[in-house]
Formats: C-alpha cells, sequence, structure tokens
C-alpha cells in the first residue's frame, strides 16, 4: 500500500514527551472533548491562559536579559555595560559557585573555582563595583542565587539604599529557589526545614520593605534539565512554589501581600507545541490554585509571571552552531508562550561560558522577533488553534494529576528531603541517554545526520589565576578596612535572630552593610542551622 | 568472578550531577558495582572514598570547568593511598584542548558530553585492572 492511502488508525503514533498521545489533526470537537475554552478566556482576565496582560507584547516587548557574570566584579561590570549597550533591557547574574555555595574567596573549597562560572561575590564592596555606573530604576537586575540567596538579596537592597534609591520603588528578582537545588542544580548549603524559612524570611521582608522586589523565582528550568518531563516540570514547581506560600502564609501574611511577587523560571527545549501549551496551561492552572485553595483576590497574585529562553538540555555539543537555530525556536516559543522576560541560551553554552559574540547572537535573535517578524504585534497568536487549546487543556489535566500524586505521597518537602523526586527524574533521565544514544529519540548532530566535518573553533572563557588571587586580595583589604567591632556585633545578631526564629533579614542586611562576607554570614547560620546531607538514591 | 568496584565522585563545587547518575545507573545495569559519593568531594575526601571501598576505578564527573586543578590534586593522593594502579577515568564537560593535560594526570579514560554510555561501559569493562 503506498503511504497516502494509510488509514489513520497505521500511522505511527506519535506520543510527547508530557504523555499525551498526539492526533495527526484536530477540531472543535477535540476542545470540547478535553474540556472545552472554560480554562482558556481572554488575555489579562482569570485564568490568564492566554497572558497575564490584556495587550501584552503590543504594549512592552519581554524584558530582555542574558544570563552573564565571570571572573571579578570588575569584568562582570564591563560584561553588562556591553549588553546595555547592546539593547539589553534587564541584567541576570551569574556567581561563581563559592558564592553560590556561601563560602568567601580564600576558603580552601574554592580553590580553583573563584570567579570560573560566575562573578565572585565576597562582601557589598563587590556588589558596588560590579553594579557601577547600571541604572537601576532602567534595568532590573535578576540574580541567579539560591543556597546564599538571603544573603546577596540583602546586599543587593543595601547597596541600592546606599546609592539613594528608594527600596519601596526598587524592582529586581532573586532565584532564591532552593527545593529546587536539591532536586538539581546543587548549590545548597542548610538542611531543608531552615532553607524553606530563609525563603520565606526573603519574601516576607521584602513584602515589607521591598515590595516591588520578586524575592523568589520558582525554577522548573533545573528539574526538567535533571530529567523532568515537561508537565513535570511545571507540575513540580508550582508544588515547590505552594510550599513557600504556606511557609509566608503561616507567618500570618495573607496572600495577597507577597504572592504577586512570586514568580517563576522555565525550560523551553522540546516540542514547540507541547512547549506553548505547557506555558498556557500553567498559567491557568497556577491562577486557580492562588484563587481556589489560597482564595487570592488580586489578579496580580494569580499571575504567573515568567522568564523562559533557557534550554540546555536540548543543545548538542555536536555541530554546535545548530544550537544558534535551536536558540531562535526556544525564542519563538517564548515569544508565542506570552514569557515576560527572555534569557535565550548561547550556541557556545555546551562548551563553555558564552562569548561576547555569542551572547550577541541570542540578543539579536530576540530583537529580530520583534523587528522583523511580527512577534509582539498581537497577544497569544496560537490562541484559538484547535490542536494547541486541545493540548493545553490537556497538559492542565496532566499537571493537576501529577501534583495531586505529590500531595498523596506526603507532599513535595518530604519527597524532596528524602530524595524521592530526585530518583524520579534521574530515572527518566536515564531512559531518555539510552533512547538518545540507541537513536529512538532524535537529536539533530546526535544520533542523525552526523558529519564528520570539524566543529567551528570555539572560543574558550579563559579562567585567570590571577583573578582569583586579585579577589582574595581584594577581600583581604575590606576585612582590613571595615569596623570590626561593628562587624562582630551584626554577626552575633545573625546569630541570635537564627536560634530565636526571627525574620533574619533586618539582621543580615546590618551584617553586609557592615561588610561581612558571604562566608562569615553563611558560617554563623550553618553553626545554627548545620549542612544539608544529600540523600543518594537510585 | 569480583564485580567490578567503581567510584564516581562529583569534586568541586559544580552541583550538575544528572550526567553522573545517568552515569552510575549504565554502569550498575552492567554489572558493575557502583558507589555514588553525591556532591561537592574534596579531593582527599575521593582519596579516602575510593581507598576505603577498594574501588578498581575511580571515576569522576565535571562540568563546571575545574578538571585540571582537581585532578592535580587529586593525582598524588591517589598515589599516596596506593591507587596509582586503579583506572582512573572522567567525564563531563572537558574541552578537547585539556585531554592531553588530563591524559598526563593518569586519567586514561576521558568522555567528554556526549559520550555513549555503552562506550563507557566497554571501556572500563576492557581497562579495569
Amino acid at each position: 500500500m503506498k503511504p497516502k492511502d494509510l488509514p489513520e488508525k497505521e500511522l505511527r503514533p506519535v506520543v510527547n514527551e508530557s504523555g499525551i498521545e498526539v492526533k495527526p489533526l484536530y477540531t472543535a470537537a477535540d476542545v470540547e472533548a478535553s474540556g472545552g475554552s472554560g480554562m482558556i478566556g481572554l488575555p489579562g482576565q482569570y485564568p490568564f491562559a492566554r497572558g497575564i496582560h490584556s495587550m501584552m507584547y503590543r504594549k512592552q516587548p519581554w524584558t530582555m536579559r542574558q544570563y552573564t557574570g565571570f571572573g571579578n566584579p570588575a569584568d562582570t561590570n564591563k560584561r553588562f555595560h556591553y549588553l546595555i549597550a547592546n539593547g539589553q533591557t534587564g541584567l541576570n547574574v551569574a556567581f561563581d559557585l563559592p558564592t553560590q555555595c556561601g563560602m568567601d574567596s580564600d576558603d580552601p573549597q574554592a580553590e580553583g573555582e573563584v570567579g570560573r562560572v560566575g562573578m565572585a561575590v565576597d562582601t557589598l564592596r563587590d556588589f558596588e563595583i560590579a553594579f557601577e555606573g547600571v541604572d537601576l530604576e532602567r534595568i532590573t537586575v535578576s540574580l541567579t542565587i539560591n543556597g546564599a540567596a538571603a544573603i546577596l538579596i540583602a546586599m543587593y537592597l543595601a547597596m541600592a539604599e546606599k546609592r539613594g534609591y528608594d527600596l519601596a520603588k526598587l524592582r529586581g528578582t532573586a532565584q532564591n529557589d532552593i527545593l529546587k537545588e536539591f532536586v538539581g542544580r546543587g548549590t545548597w548549603v542548610y538542611p531543608v526545614e531552615p532553607s524553606i524559612r530563609l525563603v520565606g524570611d526573603t519574601i516576607e521582608y521584602c513584602a515589607g520593605h521591598a515590595p516591588k522586589y520578586s524575592p523568589v523565582s520558582v525554577c522548573g528550568y533545573h528539574i526538567r534539565e535533571s530529567g523532568a518531563d515537561p508537565a513535570q516540570e511545571m507540575a513540580y514547581a508550582f508544588c515547590i512554589a505552594k510550599a513557600y506560600a504556606d511557609d509566608v502564609i503561616r507567618r500570618g501574611l495573607p496572600v495577597d501581600e507577597f504572592a504577586g511577587r512570586l514568580s517563576f523560571n522555565f525550560n523551553c527545549f522540546g516540542n514547540l507545541f507541547e512547549q506553548v501549551a505547557k506555558f498556557r496551561a500553567g498559567r491557568s492552572l497556577w491562577a486557580k490554585i492562588m484563587k481556589e485553595q489560597y482564595r487570592a483576590a488580586k489578579p496580580g497574585s494569580m499571575w504567573m509571571r515568567m522568564i523562559a529562553g533557557g534550554g540546555g538540555g536540548g543543545l548538542t555539543f555536536e555541530q554546535p552552531e545548530l544550537n544558534i537555530v535551536r536558540g531562535a525556536y526556544y525564542a519563538l516559543v517564548c515569544a508565542l508562550a506570552g514569557t515576560q522576560t527572555m534569557a535565550l541560551c548561547c550556541y557556545d553554552e555546551a562548551y563553555t561560558i558564552p562569548s561576547e559574540y555569542a551572547q550577541r547572537i541570542s540578543l539579536r535573535t530576540m530583537q529580530l522577533l520583534i523587528e522583523e517578524m511580527g512577534l509582539t504585534d498581537t497577544v497569544d497568536p496560537l490562541g484559538g488553534s484547535y490542536y494547541v487549546e486541545t493540548l493545553t487543556n490537556q497538559m492542565r489535566a496532566r499537571m493537576e494529576a501529577i501534583m495531586a500524586e505529590v500531595d498523596a505521597q506526603g507532599g513535595i518537602v518530604k519527597l524532596v528531603a528524602e530524595g524521592a523526586i530526585q530518583a524520579r527524574v534521574s530515572a527518566q533521565a536515564y531512559r531518555r541517554q539510552r533512547d538518545t544514544d540507541a537513536g529512538k529519540f532524535r537529536k539533530v548532530g546526535v544520533n542523525c545526520y552526523r558529519t564528520e566535518d570539524k566543529t567551528p573553533e570555539m572560543e574558550f572563557h579563559p579562567y585567570r589565576e590571577q583573578d582569583a588571587r586579585a579577589q582574595i586580595q581584594a577581600l583581604e583589604r575590606v576585612r582590613a578596612e571595615r569596623d570590626a567591632a561593628r562587624v562582630q556585633a551584626a554577626l552575633a545578631r545573625v546569630q541570635a535572630d537564627a536560634r530565636a526564629g526571627a525574620n533574619l533579614m533586618p539582621a543580615i542586611m546590618e551584617a553586609t552593610k557592615a561588610y561581612a562576607s558571604v562566608g562569615e554570614i553563611t558560617g554563623v547560620l550553618v553553626g545554627v542551622f548545620g549542612r544539608y546531607r544529600e540523600p543518594v538514591r537510585f | 568472578m569480583k564485580k567490578i568496584r567503581i567510584v564516581l565522585a562529583k569534586p568541586g563545587l559544580d552541583g550538575h550531577d544528572q550526567g553522573a547518575k545517568v552515569v552510575a545507573r549504565a554502569l550498575m545495569d552492567a554489572g558493575f558495582e557502583v558507589i555514588y559519593t553525591g556532591l561537592r568531594q574534596t579531593p582527599e575526601a575521593i582519596a579516602r572514598i575510593a581507598l576505603d571501598e577498594d574501588a578498581d576505578v575511580i571515576a569522576l564527573s565535571s562540568m563546571a570547568g575545574s578538571h585540571l586543578p582537581v585532578c592535580r590534586k587529586l593525582k598524588p593522593l591517589l598515589e599516596q593511598a596506593g591507587l596509582g594502579d586503579k583506572l582512573w577515568i572522567i567525564g563531563g564537560n572537558l574541552p578537547a584542548q585539556d585531554h592531553d593535560a588530563l591524559r598526563a594526570l593518569g586519567f586514561k579514560g576521558i568522555f567528554p558530553s556526549s559520550s555513549r554510555l555503552e562506550d563507557i561501559v566497554n571501556y572500563i569493562r576492557t581497562n579495569a585492572p
């Protein structure tokens, strides 16, 4: 029989990564059968599936915020100015691993890692240098920091205050999602419970003192990178966001006083339609959770505000120039899905810290969508597609089922503390790798369309030992110059407040203003809270 | 026959453990005994674990660029522990320009990102002492 005569039932079945079977054709009947359009509605209106604002990009395109940071604060400051000069509208700061793990640059465990994968930060002085000349009202800054987030948020607020900005108006975001660090990414410091308390402290503190600052960006992103499918990515992120919200509500803060500043960070690699449906479904599910379970009244409390554009798991080491093309599709997915902020991954990311050149290509890719391709002309352009609407309903149902399963198994905090989520997603990552090796899960350039041609030359980001030494010398200078008695008093207050169960942010703010270091403050907190011990489960 | 024992370690502060865990599963499925250390192991800890666990193979996973300083520190420690005759291998984000230096440090098996699981398994089967 010729292919064109094949009856539908003999076609090769297609099942997307989230486990939903994809039909060769969709009609209005499929939208109805999957739940109708009741959870779709209009952009800017509950349940916000089509976008959190009514006019979306027609009013303002997404914020462009490439992930950047390396070496010393002065090096990073130069790259910030380069990106801003090229039209970037926000900053997204990468920190080195010692900073992320709460260590100073002169910690023995930091040797060889200072300034390597991000900017080294020890004290407030480093933030003063890093953001010199950056207008913090015009350029919003996102800090990719988790285990040490409370300290770095305090440092950022202290730096802004010192420069004369009004904290009541200051915008910006911190990643500050520690639960996902236990699942993937791994920059945890303290055990699970005090880690959640610290996140709660930052949310509560910002609600009172920096109400426009987003203290948490809950990340499905890294859970996806660790092996979760797209529906799990979003479902687990919502479970985690609820765990933080519950902590804050237990303190007596009404939901509408903080929920509007919760934000999200999602991955976008994979099937284009599944991704767009994932974001639309997620938006309506989060709105439903906040409205029905948390009794939120303000629309802003129900908004799933997000950053997207990264998809490291989809990039390949082979034929890296294809990652430019993949990046362009990621940007398209995110624009079609109505993201608030885009941080597009760079083609050389599978190899190294992106070069200036690679970052400019990513930035231009986003600008091209805005200027040439019409992606900002109309809101939710895929809305009304039978396929996308059906898939949106189906993805939402999958996410709800996964969330119910987590609750039935004791909740996300318990499952993460035991290592159960980690074991689940890692088993999936293993299956994916075996399918990739076997050619069943197709990756262009990897298991099909390979080429033996030489890959283009990569510009490797240099690592300079002398920069690490300079960073340590700078830290020693700060230690020598600061008011030692003020530092001691501030650290004693951090310790007392940690023991007393008080909100730690005022004490940490004072400590950062006294130029206490990241490692010193972390050390005091470890003395009270202890360190996390990783459950290794297969 | 005694199972090949592999200590699979994540050195340094790098938290990217997806690859290490995937490889650990593949090695277990291949019938090896795998001791996965978890994150943030110092070179001293890795050498101690390898000795305590009577490892035939010491495998590192490094994704965040510190492979050369880590291996430089680990080499004398493994030798002092009497593990110089064991098979040392490393995988992860390892630029081609660093492979000679890694080999010179005694890491004979090098598996950069995108290596196939089967190749890692076969290499160990052929080369483990």
